[in-house]
């Protein structure tokens, strides 16, 4: 990785605040979150549940607006676009991965990854994404007839079939055993490695913490803390 | 206070309130047609019986050339009569101020008592005429109304060819004449046509006719029958030239208001079964995904102690409740839309008064059917779900399994899109999902279909009446049979360009136990302006020996063509043939026999005869022409061809647009009511999935077109079928609307096919739309979240 000095930043927020609700009820998810996001970076984002995660990655990926503040995808602000630029952006830059994988259960897993390989400026052949995450022998199969991991590296591999810019898990192992875990990261670190595809992964499981670069942590929608991995561990040798 | 299940009952049925509403109203749409025609013919029955009980409607009516009033005395005496009325009666033609052509009228003697015994005409204005004065009359309300004629008005009239000038003194109706039609017209015609009360004494001093009566009319007591009471009256009247007694169904106003009749009750027989149908698979539809998605809550209601019952009673008052706004809604709809027709049938007929009847017999029957129904619909759903574990229940379903097969094959084939791909696999995925879409989205194009072909079949009728049978421009009707000459007369007349006579005899015919009085009408070879048209279409010749029977009545009698049939002359020499026969015809209005002229009049052992005169005209010299027609006493009256095809075509555009509406609101709803629920329930079961889409990229114009496409794909293979199963409705419907006078074709065009799917179409799109609002408003987040 080169050094962060001359690095461009892929996503930069300034005091980003997001409140549900009014009122009495109103809950405040984000209280103010200053980050920059870099080139090529693998980022943990760790935090107890309410501590506003996914709310951010929600916010990345716009799906979700602040409240207050600003997000910018490179040089352009994307709190103040319009609903067909963020599908665009949504559809051009950034790729998702979800806890519960989010496959359409009608398609198969090849078909599945032509789903955004069709709509993509450059994508790549739905059989090359799944070859990455090692699912070609079953890239025929329907979603009902693939395991947890499988499913989840279908996910992985429709996510960066349009080589994405950035890549954002929302606990992409939090529904699975620590085995199956492992082989969803390694592929997700894998596709870090080799396409240089800024990665954000959110999740409450503190070891995996450790094949990040950098490690972000979030308490009360706030980032309390901030550290670098001098070094990172593999996939394979992280346990939990 | 409510118990908490029915608190949730209550919210749940808010929540889904568009939904509830849309099936609410299919179902009402069945009760509705089911209360409205009852209720309109309930009512027409009621009110027409009532109409022929306080006015003395007869029941036997016989016509004679001249019979001696001593002849009265031995009619009362036949065995079943209560009561006789002896009149004349014969046709005039007027000369109605501001009227260029002559009308025709038909002039009925009043006894010197004042009131007839039987057929009381109702005396709308005025007075009956003086027993002592012979220039007045009272004359039928519509008659006068076409006219503008009020008591004290003045008219002339040429009686027995000796020009009168009359003075009206009352306007009248009567039960005997609700459904007026001049002779040989078919059409009611109140401006041309009317009926005249005169006294007797002058009625008689006109047409040479003291002491003497050409109609006579029956009471019968309770017990008589009928055709043995016609056929002892037909023995005292044949020796002075009786043309047939006949019944209340030979009596044309009484057997068209009857056809009128049994065509609503076909109506209510043929539609409610649809809309019942329709919504029972609705609301199976409905409630099992609605029910699907309770599983959640079905579990945890089961789990805190909740007995199976209870839980399946709770659902199943879910659909009662829907079944109730369903039913009442219908309910009023229909009593509203009953009283409606009926008073419009009422003003058409011109009854007096109308006896207001529900029918509580439909309203208690399409209320059970409408409750049975959504039960019936709910009940599968409700058990499917019920039997389950709480701990299934509580669990989430697994996910659908998909197989390869068809999809791919033709994925592959067109290079289908992925999101059209998602679409295919749905539907074969879950084929009975969309089999219930299909065949709603079916219903309601057929019933449009079968609703909006009757002016199809209109048209043909119109089209047959008047340009393939009838292409004469005008008709003579002449007061008697006459010699040939007097076509050779009528091309004299100015302005006539072609003239051909024509006459016809009335008859009976005979088969087995069947019999019917009915006109043979004598066709020449030469004849170009009136035709006969063969039951396949086309012009025929009527062979020259043997008759040409109306195809409908040979269908009902079932005969053939060589089969023979007796067949008794009622003019003289009132013999009896056995007739082969030889054709069969179609006849879209009227059941006529037809015979060549050489035959009749060989039968008839006379000299050829005509009693109308079919011209072809110059218009140009209408002026002259209706004036000589006016003078000429041969004439009893005039029909203007084209005028009276304009009026009817003009009538049935009215119709059309009022019966357009109706039934495009029928047809919207069903529609709506299908295709928004199946989208409202897609939308439901695949919030997140398409939330997914929208994560991936995809606009939402995109994320719609899964929704939506699949909705327009079944609606468009739906379609056809409706078209199918509208053509098999026409049939029935040609079958039940089809009458003794009227032989409905059964005939769908392009138009209709085509504004059927218009229609449908068109509320298949708003419908999935009103849906694509809702998914542009999906929150991202929350359906994403919804399944974690």
């Amino acid at each position: 990785m080169k050094d962060a000095a001359t690095r461009q930043p892929v996503f930069r927020t300034e005091a980003i605040t997001r409140v549900y609700g009014s009122g009495a009820g109103a809950v405040q998810a984000l209280r103010g979150v200053d980050l920059a996001l870099y080139e090529a970076e693998m980022v943990v984002l760790l935090g107890a549940s309410g501590s506003g995660k996914s709310t951010l990655l929600n916010i990345l990926g716009a799906l979700d607006s602040p409240t207050e503040g600003r997000v910018f995808f490179r040089d352009r602000e994307i709190t103040r676009a319009s609903e067909a630029a963020l599908t665009a952006f949504r559809r051009d830059h950034v790729g998702f991965i979800f806890q519960f994988y989010n496959l359409v259960p009608s398609l198969t897993a090849r078909e599945n990854v032509a789903l955004v390989t069709e709509i993509a400026r450059n994508p790549m052949r739905p059989e090359e994404a799944l070859e990455r995450v090692g699912l070609a022998p079953r890239m025929d199969h329907f979603p009902a007839e693939l395991s947890g991991g499988e499913q989840q590296r279908v996910a992985i591999a429709r996510a960066i079939a349009k080589r994405p810019e950035v890549l954002l898990c929302d606990e992409p192992t939090g529904a699975l055993d620590s085995k199956t875990g492992i082989t969803v990261l390694e592929a997700l670190d894998e596709v870090n490695r080799e396409l240089g595809t800024a990665t954000v992964i959110i999740t409450h499981n503190a070891d995996i913490q450790r094949i990040a670069h950098r490690v972000i942590v979030l308490t009360d929608g706030k980032v309390s803390e901030t550290r670098v991995n001098e070094t990172r561990l593999p996939p394979s040798e992280v346990s939990w | 206070m409510i118990a908490a299940l029915d608190r949730k009952l209550l919210r749940d049925l808010r929540r889904i309130w568009a939904q509830s509403l849309a099936i609410a109203l299919v179902l009402a749409c069945g009760v509705m047609v089911l209360v409205m025609g009852n209720g309109t013919q309930a009512t027409l029955i009621e009110t027409r019986d009532a109409y022929y009980e306080r006015n003395r409607f007869a029941d036997v009516f016989a016509g004679v050339t001249r019979a001696p009033k001593r002849l009265i005395p031995a009619i009362a005496e036949i065995d079943g009569v209560a009561q006789v009325e002896a009149r004349i009666a014969d046709y005039v033609m007027l000369d109605m101020p501001g009227m260029a052509e002559p009308a025709m009228g038909r002039l009925i003697s009043l006894p010197a008592t004042g009131e007839p015994v039987l057929n009381l005409p109702l005396l709308r204005r005025g007075t009956l005429p003086d027993p002592l004065r012979a220039n007045e009359v009272a004359v039928t309300e519509p008659f006068a109304e076409a006219h503008g004629l009020r008591p004290g008005d003045s008219f002339a009239a040429v009686l027995n060819g000796q020009k009168r000038e009359l003075t009206v003194t009352g306007l009248l109706l009567s039960p005997e004449f609700i459904y007026n039609m001049g002779p040989g017209t078919m059409l009611p015609d109140d401006r041309r046509y009317g009926i005249l009360w005169m006294a007797e004494a002058a009625v008689a001093a006109a047409f040479d006719m003291e002491g003497a009566f050409s109609e006579v009319t029956l009471k019968l007591t309770p017990d008589a029958s009928e055709p043995a009471v016609i056929a002892a009256l037909d023995r005292l009247l044949d020796p002075y030239g009786g043309t047939g007694a006949v019944g209340r169904d030979g009596q044309i106003s009484h057997a068209f208001l009857q056809g009128e009749l049994d065509q609503l009750a076909a109506i209510g027989v043929i539609l409610p079964p649809v809309f019942l149908l329709v919504s029972a698979f609705l609301v199976n539809m409905v409630l099992g995904r609605l029910i699907a998605l309770e599983r959640l809550q079905i579990g945890l209601l089961k789990a805190v102690g909740y007995s199976t019952g209870a839980v399946a009673l709770h659902y199943l008052k879910m659909s009662i409740g829907i079944g109730v706004i369903g039913v009442l809604v219908g309910w009023a709809a229909g009593a509203w839309l009953a009283q409606g027709t009926a008073n419009l049938y009422a003003e058409y007929f011109r009854f007096p008064y109308l006896v207001y009847r529900p029918d509580p017999a439909s309203f208690a029957l399409s209320g059970a059917l409408g409750i049975a129904t959504v039960l019936v619909g709910a009940l599968r759903a409700v058990w499917a779900s019920v039997r389950l574990a709480p701990a299934v229940a509580m669990s989430p379903p697994a996910p659908p399994r998909y197989s390869r097969g068809l999809a791919d094959a033709i994925g592959r084939l067109l290079r289908l899109r992925q999101t059209t791909m998602m679409i295919l696999r749905s539907v074969i995925r879950w084929p009975g999902r969309a089999a219930v879409t299909v065949f709603g989205v079916m219903a309601a194009t057929s019933v449009m279909v079968s609703s909006l072909f009757t002016f199809d079949a209109m048209e043909v009728m119109l089209d047959d009446f008047f340009h393939n049978a009838n292409r004469a421009q005008m008709t003579v009707m002449l007061a008697q049979a006459q010699g040939t000459r007097v076509i050779e007369d009528a091309r004299a007349l100015p302005g006539v360009l072609q003239a051909e006579g024509h006459s016809s005899v009335p008859v009976r015919l005979r088969h087995g136990p069947r019999e019917q009085t009915i006109r043979l009408e004598a066709q020449d070879g030469r004849a170009q302006l009136i035709r006969v048209i063969a039951a396949g279409g086309g012009a025929v010749q009527v062979p020259p020996a043997g008759l040409a029977l109306p195809a409908t009545l040979a269908a009902d009698w079932g005969l053939r063509a060589g089969d023979t049939v007796e067949m008794e002359l009622l003019v003289p020499p009132r013999e009896t043939h056995l007739m082969p026969i030889t054709a069969l015809t179609r006849q879209s209005m009227g059941q006529d026999l037809h015979i060549s002229a050489e035959a009749l009049h060989r039968l008839m052992r006379q000299a050829p005869t005509v009693n109308r005169l079919n011209l072809m005209i110059d218009r140009n010299a209408l002026p002259d022409l209706y004036a000589a027609l006016k003078t000429t006493p041969a004439v009893a009256g005039v029909m203007l061809w084209d005028e009276t095809r304009e009026r009817f075509t003009a009538e049935i555009q009215n119709n059309l647009w009022t019966m357009v509406l109706i039934y495009s609101v029928l047809g919207t709803l069903i529609t709506v009511g299908v295709v928004y629920n199946a989208a409202r329930i897609q939308l439901s079961e695949r919030a997140h999935e398409l939330a997914s889409l929208r994560v991936l990229g995809f606009g939402r114009g995109e994320v719609a077109w899964v929704l939506m496409g699949e909705l327009m794909l079944l609606t468009l293979v739906a379609i056809p079928f409706g078209w199918l199963a509208g053509y098999g409705f026409a049939a029935a419907v040609t079958a039940g609307l089809s009458t003794e006078f009227v032989s409905i074709p059964l005939v769908v065009t392009k138009n209709t096919y085509g504004l059927a799917t218009l229609v449908v179409l068109a509320a298949a799109l708003a419908s999935a739309l009103a849906v694509r609002r809702r998914l542009d408003r999906i929150d991202l987040v929350s359906a994403l979240k919804a399944k974690e």
